[in-house]
């Protein structure tokens, strides 16, 4: 068994106009920059995207934004694009905000075979609009349904060829949970160790949800909001 | 003292010992600096940390570190990272003992509004609904009023709601109050407020029994 792929672009080669895509990272911590990248360049359209945030302007997702290649997206955050707000406000992007809990929830649903659940996130308030709202002890919980996607691109630390995957600190986020929740998982990876390496009792994602790993080629990671003790330089 | 250390300062006078407590971006961020001296208590970050420490020395920043507001934070001993289906699942299943965010708007009943005005900037709820329906207790702490003296405390909010009847204490650098099924009741003055005041900067009519106590 050898899922490694030679490069970012052979790897989301068959990424297909119109398919749906789960992209990892909070802000800009834990983003799979490379598969990013070599999305842009495979000049894909019509994409549907699931990401907790969508990039700031010319970083991340962000250029999948400014390549016109994404026609909607979920997520629970998107203060930080300019550009995304002019798309959505003109009526050439479809945008779905939904509580980052539930967000995440209905990732692992969609990853664990749960067509749908219940959470008190939300009850009360617009995000419940439409949807079905039941009491269980006497509070309002509204019903959410799992999502799948036809690819996930995640970003890890450590990998080996079998697809186990480690994390490094806040860089896990949605990660983990994105991977079981795809038909197809990439994950873009710091540093690809030989079976055995990486400590059996400490792997996060299990390499049955990892169907191709990528060598990360060593970007600069980006940070958004660099702030200091003593001060902010 | 300013605004926002009456507020923080006297936030932080509802922390306990061992609790796990979530503070969201702008003053309640700033609690965390006025934990008493010998009480240990757990930051969460929704993005995945528990035990999170004070921002980095120049140099040691991490770019895979960081805050639910994308800010370097360090790490404490103690520290444990998970992913953002774990973080929701312990806010989610009540473990988290505190929340204490800021607000646009809070109403009598309790409700929140704080993520959104029609009209303005797009920028989405992040984790502040999962956190207000699900957190064991809810602080809001903020300014009493806008900057141009209009009231946020309201007898219904009217901006769209981040939950409904989910606020426990409101903390202003005026006042303390408590929601109650009667109202809003006003436990606490602020160093310099008097009651005419708070009353006069709050847009629904608050319970007081006088004497009134100080903050501090």
């Amino acid at each position: 068994m050898n899922k490694i792929f030679p490069s970012a672009e052979a790897a989301v080669a068959d990424i297909p106009d119109g398919a749906t895509l789960m992209i990892g990272g909070f802000g800009l911590c834990g983003i799979p920059e490379d598969l990013i990248a070599a999305t842009v360049a495979l000049g894909v359209r019509n994409l549907h995207t699931i990401s907790n945030n969508m990039g700031i302007d010319h970083v991340g997702m962000g250029l999948m934004l400014e390549a016109g290649m994404v026609a909607s997206h979920i997520g629970s955050y998107v203060g930080e694009n300019k550009l995304l707000e002019e798309m959505v406000l003109g009526g050439r992007l479809d945008l779905t905000l939904v509580p980052q809990g539930t967000l995440a929830e209905r990732i692992r649903a969609g990853g664990a075979g749960i067509p749908a659940f219940f959470t008190p996130a939300g009850a009360g308030t617009i995000v419940a609009e439409g949807k079905e709202v039941r009491e269980f002890r006497g509070r309002p919980y509204v019903l959410e349904a799992g999502l799948t996607a036809d690819f996930a691109l995640v970003k890890a630390w450590r990998g080996d060829r079998m697809g186990n995957l480690v994390y490094r600190k806040t860089a896990r986020n949605f990660n983990p949970v994105m991977a079981t929740a795809a038909r197809c998982t990439i994950a873009e990876v710091e540093e690809i160790v030989e079976p055995g390496m990486l400590d059996p009792d400490a792997i996060i994602t299990p390499g049955i949800y990892v169907h191709r790993v990528v060598q990360w080629t060593g970007y600069e990671k980006h940070i958004e909001r660099r702030t200091l003790r003593g001060g902010t330089k | 003292m300013d605004a926002r250390e009456i507020i923080a300062r006297r936030a932080a006078r509802e922390l306990r010992d061992g609790f796990y407590v979530n503070l969201g971006i702008g003053i309640p961020t700033a609690v965390a600096n006025y934990v008493p001296e010998g009480m240990e208590v757990i930051l969460q970050s929704e993005n995945g940390m528990l035990g999170v420490g004070p921002y980095p020395l120049a140099g040691s920043e991490d770019a895979d570190l960081v805050n639910a507001g994308k800010e370097t934070v360090t790490e404490l001993p103690g520290t444990a990272y998970f992913s953002s289906a774990d973080s929701f699942a312990m806010i989610r299943g009540g473990h988290v003992n505190l929340s204490i965010l800021g607000a646009l708007q809070v109403d009598r009943e309790g409700n929140l509004a704080n993520w959104m005005v029609p009209g303005k900037m797009l920028k989405g709820m992040g984790g502040a609904m999962d956190l207000v329906a699900s957190a064991r207790r809810v602080i809001v702490a903020m300014e009493h009023a806008t900057k141009s003296g209009a009231p946020k405390i309201l007898e219904a909010c009217t901006l769209p709601l981040t939950g409904s009847g989910v606020v426990d204490t409101i903390i202003t650098e005026l006042a303390v109050m408590r929601v109650t099924p009667q109202g809003l009741v006003l436990e606490e003055l602020g160093p310099e407020a008097t009651v005419e005041q708070v009353q006069r900067l709050t847009g629904c009519s608050l319970i007081v029994t006088e004497p009134v106590r100080r903050m501090f």
